[in-house]
């Protein structure tokens, strides 16, 4: 009896050493006079495993934050309760940046950054679960310009945040592979939600809305990555992202006309499907080429092995936006007025515009209900007596090859 | 947890003071088991108010250097004893473990009122598993300099080129911050000895002599490295457009570069880029937002006021300037050496 107990005892006390060892080293933080140097030296003293847990309350920031250090968990308690307030920022470009793999941030809000909100540059494995970036005072070309903003990163996961009041874009995701935006809300942000030159991504059960634009499939020259590839956009709601465009100029999303519920622009392999999209003041939906100027020889510019499926329209285009790019002025001369949901500037190489698209290229629009499309033929554009565009959206009707689902293992 | 906190800060390098020679030599750092909270502890100078450093530890000084809201920059290195430092053409010297650089940032105000001040002195040691950054801060009494792990704010004034006594909230950086800069590639490595930035004439106690001759009667180096020097981008007898690239290597380079921590702009201005539209010549922002200031390309040829990276060279604000740290001022120098340089172009 007495040898029973005292092994109890000692399995007792493994099991104790074995869960303290397994377990995390919490530290609380607490809003004080000093929140800059209490967070910072937590996250630089930060051991992988760690959790730095941030109180409710407003924590009041001069200096950017900045983790380097793998493994760690950033958590407040809520996206409503934990606020890291950047108002009277004075030094850092951004709120929060991260350099380190298979961090974890959750449960807090960013506000007022006078940069971007959380930048996170050059990881593998980065979750942002519940997390608010915001710029308070509305849409300004003043505000910073991402919100969420991984970039050159693997396995990224985005999930339930919310973005509002980005000068470019609420969710960004840039130069990146395998990647989810899930559950997540983009409002007031100039593009919502948006994807640039990256690789596997998929999108869904996301809502894109009071945004200039919804969601956003870029491809841009001259970056470290470019050839954006296999994205799939479904079950998002992306309506009545009608705020006129409030982005500094120079900046890209700056062409976007208010009122656009999705664009694709020089990528490959894209699947719209099963969104709701509509209430948008210029176009549903917009497939574009890439419309600068570039040296670069190794992009390129063309959309390329698009699908756009079993999405519901609602109305669009009852109020173009004529004052930013050609987009809608060319799209309302074209349709006297009589706007379309989808939208193909119809630009390819030019051999292709001579001999005509691959099969395996060519745009696939099917299962659309009611909706209406309107693809420009360039050469009847330019000379006269030819039909200048494609009004006839069974001209598109064909086979969905359904991209692979993006996978990764999220319990990093 | 917290022991093995320690280990992982452990520098694995321990240089410890002579007192007999005047000189410090490395021991054994398995011994050693944190890092030293006080500059002092390390033993590079004899004189650590005055700077002036013990028998191994050399100053050394760069051609041209990053701004650092017009601070003075006083720059030693040590090497260990008989070790050799690699020399490839225009990368940074490559330094034998257990070498270390310092810098310390002061307002030295010679030309004015005011009292001289040490601000921080920062630490680059090359440790086993690379580079480890550390900074002190000095103290008022300007008696010692203490680690300061998040970096720290020091609002004071100095007396600036033209006399001007001005106000500075003065940020030394904290680790993460020195890494920004200093990463390239994912590793740690130092950023202005580099070969070409080193060819020029320096005070020694014994004498003037070329730095890079020095280095070699020291042992470190060949004599003949066959390095090209880059211009001093303060000397306006220079052609302007060496010293413009050789201002934007030292003061952007590091990390507008292919594997520094601004390569996603796709803006390169490290010394040997030589394609247009990567160093920003009719090149189109990326993710600048606000800080585009509404202009439509980084370099407008002929036209500095319409050029992205003057009007963020000019700014202020956290948002908007570049560099994003390091800086609470603005370059008046540079910024008329980039505006004349993209002027002409």
């Amino acid at each position: 009896m007495k040898f029973l107990r005292s092994s109890n005892q000692f399995l007792f006390l493994a099991s104790l050493c074995v869960s303290v060892s397994l377990s995390s080293a919490v530290q609380l933080i607490k809003p004080s006079e000093n929140s800059y140097l209490d967070i910072q030296e937590a996250l630089i003293l930060a051991e992988p495993g760690d959790i730095i847990r941030l109180s409710a309350g407003i924590f009041t920031l001069e200096d950017s934050l900045s983790l380097d250090v793998p493994g760690v968990q950033i958590e407040g308690e809520g996206m409503g309760q934990t606020i890291l307030d950047f108002s009277n920022q004075l030094s850092g470009a951004q709120g929060l940046s991260v350099t380190s793999d298979n961090v974890t941030l959750q449960d807090f809000a960013i506000q007022n950054a006078k940069g971007d909100a959380i930048k996170v540059k050059g990881v593998t494995n980065i979750k942002f679960l519940r997390v608010k970036t915001e710029w308070t005072n509305g849409p300004s070309s003043e505000n910073g310009a991402y919100g969420l903003y991984p970039v050159e990163s693997k396995n990224v996961l985005i999930d339930g945040c919310v973005a509002i009041g980005a000068s470019d874009a609420g969710i960004y995701v840039g130069q990146s592979q395998n990647i989810i935006v899930r559950n997540s809300r983009a409002e007031f942000n100039v593009a919502g939600i948006e994807i640039e030159n990256s690789y596997f991504a998929d999108v869904y059960n996301n809502t894109a809305t009071n945004n200039t634009g919804g969601i956003l499939v870029f491809d841009l020259p001259g970056l470290p990555q470019q050839g954006g590839h296999h994205v799939r956009v479904f079950n998002n709601r992306s309506v009545g992202n009608n705020t006129d465009n409030f982005a500094p100029e120079g900046n890209i999303v700056g062409e976007v006309p208010r009122g656009t519920g999705i664009i694709i622009q020089a990528n490959s392999d894209v699947e719209i499907f099963n969104n709701e999209i509509g209430e948008n003041d210029t176009v549903n939906i917009a497939v574009v080429t890439y419309g600068n100027d570039t040296d670069d020889k190794t992009y390129y510019p063309h959309p390329k092995s698009i699908q756009i499926h079993g999405n519901t329209f609602g109305p669009t285009g009852y109020n173009p936006d004529t004052s930013k790019g050609e987009l809608a002025k060319i799209l309302f001369d074209l349709s006297g007025g009589d706007m379309p949901d989808i939208f193909w500037d119809g630009l390819l190489p030019f051999t292709q515009l001579i001999f005509g698209q691959p099969e395996n290229e060519k745009m696939v629009v099917a299962n659309n209900g009611n909706a209406t499309l309107l693809a420009i033929k360039p050469i009847g554009y330019m000379l006269p007596y030819f039909e200048p565009a494609i009004l006839d959206i069974q001209e598109f009707d064909g086979e969905i090859i359904p991209l692979e689902k993006v996978e990764f293992d999220e319990t990093f | 947890m917290k022991h093995s906190k320690k280990i992982s800060l452990l520098i694995t390098l321990f240089i410890c003071f002579d007192t007999k020679s005047q000189s410090i030599s490395s021991f054994d750092f398995e011994k050693f088991s944190h890092v030293p909270k006080f500059l002092s502890d390390y033993g590079f100078f004899k004189d650590l108010k005055n700077q002036k450093p013990v028998s191994n530890v050399h100053p050394y000084s760069l051609s041209s250097q990053l701004f650092s809201d017009e601070t003075d920059k006083l720059r030693f290195v040590y090497v260990p004893e008989g070790k050799k430092v690699g020399y490839v053409k225009n990368k940074v010297f490559i330094f034998p473990v257990g070498s270390v650089l310092i810098k310390t940032f002061a307002y030295l105000n010679n030309n004015g009122p005011l009292e001289a001040e040490l601000l921080e002195t920062r630490l680059l040691i090359n440790t086993n598993n690379g580079w480890k950054a550390i900074s002190y801060v000095w103290n008022e009494d300007q008696t010692d300099a203490k680690r300061a792990i998040a970096g720290a704010t020091i609002p004071t004034r100095f007396v600036n080129s033209a006399g001007k006594i001005k106000d500075v909230r003065y940020r030394a950086p904290n680790q993460n911050q020195c890494k920004e800069c200093h990463q390239l590639k994912k590793v740690m490595t130092p950023i202005g000895p580099k070969a070409r930035n080193m060819n020029k004439l320096v005070e020694y106690d014994a004498g003037e002599m070329n730095q890079l001759v020095y280095w070699a009667a020291l042992g470190w180096i060949n004599e003949n490295l066959g390095s090209t020097s880059i211009s001093n981008y303060a000397d306006v007898n220079a052609v302007l457009n060496e010293r413009a690239r050789a201002y934007l290597d030292i003061n952007c380079g590091h990390c507008h570069i292919p594997g520094g921590s601004a390569d996603t702009t796709g803006l390169y201005l490290n010394f040997t880029e030589q394609d247009k539209e990567q160093i920003g010549i009719y090149k189109k922002p990326v993710a600048a937002g606000r800080a585009s200031g509404n202009l439509k390309y980084s370099i407008v040829p002929g036209h500095p006021e319409d050029s992205i990276l003057l009007y963020r060279m000019r700014s202020l604000d956290p948002g908007i300037m570049m560099p994003e740290s390091g800086r609470a001022l603005s370059d008046e120098t540079g910024i008329k050496l980039i505006t004349d340089w993209i002027d002409k172009l």
